[in-house]
């Protein structure tokens, strides 16, 4: 219990980021057309493909010559690197098809 | 000074993230919140790369780091620019898969930080020099993210078709167990020896492994976008756990966003049909229940019309509804779809669509589709205006549709669809369906609406059918 307690204690700033950003996920997606879900659910995706800095600190904190933390590591790069620049690059490609249609509809 | 820099770049990326997941639900700003989220991004990334210090040291191994950003950077773009807009959402749940696995990465590199620094002293346990918040944090982003990593491949396996849906009798309950037997080897890890941690550690890795298969392979294809999505908020709590770790506010609010705004999102697709979220993940689809949806009952005959008489009847229409579905998707027939919507109109048929919100294999799927071949975005109707023009639509042409067209989910109380909205298609005047086959649809049950006296059957491959459809028309 006093370890939960100060658990608490030491990170509550990021205790009340947590609940603040639960608030502001809900509320700035509260109104999203049917459409969008696609689009949105993999923006999303390439969003929490933020665990890249994560992976980077790893990597760049690992000692040269323990070589499980730079395998590892380097892995958590490569599939970090590729879930923020797949993720953007698809879902750019379907948002610019939304963006012809309008085009067209002139 | 660097530092506060650092701080800066996170602050911004935050606050794009935010933004840019506004922007992007909304039509006309979506793209641009898109490329918001991706320069707050890159701002966060590169600010880490050249700013980043812990205890006064700065990150090191650059030629490894930009090695992996290279390699990831590089097959990340050839497979997002190269899929088929048919495959779109198995690459979703690749990325997504991607994005758990770097989470359970970090965890196990961190844990075998802490493991090496302290395994000399093989008595006393893990409790013993790391605190609790700590330890919990690793544990649970090294379950979560491979939880997320091994249910997103096979995700990714069933939308492409490579891993059929399975199940077994008292599934739930062995899920239950070995979700438990996650838990349980991850208090050991803590509580035990730290001398066999390592071995708990993976043990506990593995069976996450296990659980995410477990927890994916009963759900019916038909239900894998809520379960990509769902997946997809796991991520978020998984990358939210690094940021606890390295008190980094930049993943935590990324990671939360993505967390709570998936779950609502998870939600809302299951609302779209009409279910409830427990329903689509407890009441597997397309297994046991499924026969129970009178798939038993006497069908009566079907009727088939041939290419000569569709055209016939469609270019005599006032009104013409297309009604596309997952078949038009595969068979990449949205441009040869355009062209007939096009040829029909030269002949002062007025065409629409009729897009159901789930058609395909995502919500939007066909939107997207239909837009890549340029159709006009106000001849798409949505469910509710599509069911108000039924009435007075003499052909609705349903192209590979199905499950959405079913009258079971309105009639049959058995049927494990029964209650979903669906698209009213039997009150227009005729009703022509193309399909490749008689066989029943993604989830796996009959539709009476193939056997009404009114609806025709036009089998084949969807682009070749319309191919020849636009020809016979020309010709009449």
């Amino acid at each position: 219990m006093e370890a939960i307690l100060a658990w608490i204690a030491d990170n509550q700033q990021m205790i009340y980021i947590v609940i603040l950003m639960i608030f502001v996920g809900i509320e700035v997606i509260g109104h999203v057309p049917s459409v969008l879900h696609t689009p949105l659910m993999s923006g999303a995706n390439a969003i929490h493909g933020v665990v890249i800095i994560g992976a980077i600190i790893v990597m760049g904190k690992a000692e040269p010559h323990n070589y499980v933390a730079l395998i590892l590591g380097f892995l958590a790069v490569v599939v970090g690197t590729l879930n923020v620049v797949g993720g953007f690059v698809v879902t750019d490609r379907m948002l610019e098809m939304f963006k012809g249609k309008k085009k067209s509809s002139k | 000074m660097e530092l506060s820099i650092l701080t800066l770049c996170y602050l911004v990326g935050s606050v794009t993230f935010i933004i840019g997941l506004k922007m992007l639900s909304n039509p006309s700003s979506a793209r641009n919140g898109n490329l918001l989220a991706a320069a707050g991004m890159t701002i966060a990334i590169i600010g880490t790369i050249f700013l980043y210090e812990e205890d006064g040291k700065k990150l090191g191994n650059y030629p490894w780091i930009f090695g992996g950003i290279l390699i990831g950077g590089i097959i990340g773009t050839l497979a997002a620019k190269k899929v088929k807009m048919t495959a779109m959402p198995e690459m979703v749940s690749m990325f997504n898969g991607m994005g758990g696995a770097c989470a359970a990465l970090i965890s196990a590199v961190e844990f075998d930080h802490i493991y090496q620094a302290n395994k000399t002293l093989d008595f006393g346990n893990m409790a013993d020099f790391i605190p609790a918040g700590h330890y919990l944090t690793i544990i649970a982003g090294a379950i979560i993210g491979s939880v997320s990593f091994a249910g997103s491949m096979i995700a990714w396996g069933k939308l492409s078709g490579k891993i059929k849906d399975m199940s077994f009798s008292g599934q739930h309950i062995v899920n239950l167990l070995v979700l438990l037997l996650v838990l349980v080897a991850g208090v050991f890890t803590y509580q035990y020896n730290v001398g066999f941690s390592h071995i708990l550690f993976y043990t506990t890795v593995a069976l996450a492994l296990l659980y995410g298969v477990f927890f994916v392979m009963p759900i019916g294809g038909a239900d894998m976008p809520v379960v990509i999505s769902l997946l997809n908020s796991f991520t978020g709590v998984a990358a939210a756990c690094g940021g606890f770790l390295y008190n980094n506010k930049v993943m935590l609010t990324g990671g939360i966003l993505v967390g709570a705004a998936g779950t609502l999102l998870t939600i809302l697709m299951c609302k779209a049909m009409n279910r409830s979220l427990k329903n689509v993940l407890i009441g597997s689809f397309g297994g046991s229940t499924a026969s129970g949806g009178g798939a038993k009952k006497d069908q009566g005959a079907y009727k088939e019309i041939t290419l000569s008489d569709t055209a016939v009847i469609m270019s005599y229409a006032h009104k013409v509804m297309i009604v596309p579905g997952y078949g038009l998707a595969v068979a990449q027939a949205q441009h040869a779809c355009h062209e007939l919507e096009k040829l029909l109109e030269s002949k002062g048929v007025e065409v629409k669509y009729a897009i159901h919100p789930v058609a395909g294999r995502m919500p939007g799927h066909m939107n997207v589709l239909l837009a890549e071949a340029d159709v006009s975005y106000d001849k798409l109707l949505e469910m509710e205006q599509a069911n108000d023009e039924f009435a007075t639509t003499d052909v609705v042409l349903v192209l590979g549709a199905n499950d959405v067209v079913n009258p079971a989910a309105k009639t049959d109380t058995a049927s494990p669809i029964y209650g979903m909205p669906i698209l009213d298609v039997e009150l227009a005047k005729n009703v022509i369906v193309n399909k490749r086959s008689m066989k029943p649809g993604y989830a796996g049950i009959e539709n009476d609406l193939f056997f009404q006296p009114k609806t025709s059957m036009l089998f084949g491959d969807a682009k070749k059918v319309l191919q020849d459809l636009i020809g016979e028309i020309k010709n009449i």
